[in-house]
């Protein structure tokens, strides 16, 4: 596969994870259009490591992304769940009290 | 056109075909299962573009641990009570905008950028595992970067629990 197209690849499926994320009030929706264009992120960093035999930095690039992707998806779902549980609703815009 | 170059275009299109399907679904648990696919095709590129670390460790992370949690949450956040969850798109001519603007950006640049005049990008390498170099150099060279995030990871982890978990006075105790 030609660089080109994987960098097409990725450009898509950041943006399919922009439309989610803009579109969507559901939080989960949200986290899973992050994850998207984390995933795109990916992409572009291991297509540009096959180009570059000698040094792999951008596979060791991605193995540490992938780890931040890990932690933020615990991070992020714990704080839903702990909101849902205190406002009985996951939509964004009905969570807009600060201090109940 | 070979059989492993139909194989790579194959989970390209798996790819795109499981994102635009996340866009267009309103159900949050077909967008989540839609996800998987993603994920499972991303890791096929990677396979072809010679990252099996990479691909088995996506397939790990986030097939094994990254979606079963969406999904955990997805059951938490709802009351299933034999209804769909559904999640309706908002503002999606806005949205269309925002995010094919982006996109046109990105296939201008990348259809202008020249890559090939870049040094370090040398097209007529074949596609090597380079498994072993990448064991040596992470363990080398990346070895504290490697520690500092293995313990980011841990540290998030505890943090997740401690929110997540059952505080027994929630009422009247915040903290």
């Amino acid at each position: 596969m030609p660089l080109e197209y994987l960098l097409y690849t990725g450009g898509f499926l950041f943006c399919a994870g922009l439309f989610v994320v803009v579109t969507r009030k559901n939080a989960i929706m949200v986290l899973i259009g992050i994850e998207l264009m984390l995933n795109a992120a990916n992409i572009n960093l291991v297509a540009f490591s096959k180009f570059d035999p000698s040094a792999l930095q951008g596979q060791i690039f991605a193995i540490f992304v992938i780890t931040v992707a890990a932690a933020e998806a615990a991070i992020g779902l714990a704080i839903v769940v702990k909101v849902y549980r205190y406002f009985q609703t996951a939509d964004l815009d009905k969570i807009n009290k600060l201090k109940g | 056109m070979d059989l492993s170059t139909i194989i790579c275009y194959a989970f390209g299109a798996i790819t795109l075909l499981s994102a635009l399907f996340i866009m267009l679904t309103r159900n949050v648990l077909y967008a989540a299962f839609a996800l998987i696919l993603t994920f499972i095709g991303v890791a096929g590129i990677y396979i072809f573009l010679g990252a099996e670390f990479i691909a088995v460790t996506q397939i790990l992370v986030y097939v094994g641990g990254i979606l079963v949690l969406l999904i955990f949450g997805i059951m938490l956040t709802n009351r299933l009570s034999g209804k769909k969850v559904v999640s309706p798109t908002y503002h999606k001519f806005t949205g269309l905008i925002a995010a094919g603007g982006l996109f046109a950006m990105l296939l201008k640049g990348i259809v202008e950028a020249n890559f090939t005049a870049l040094g370090w990008i040398d097209k007529s390498q074949p596609v090597t595992t380079g498994l072993k170099e990448f064991g040596f150099n992470l363990m080398t060279d990346y070895v504290l970067a490697f520690e500092i995030i293995g313990v980011l990871l841990l540290l998030a982890l505890i943090g997740a629990v401690r929110i997540a978990a059952n505080t027994r006075k929630e009422g009247e105790d915040a903290t």
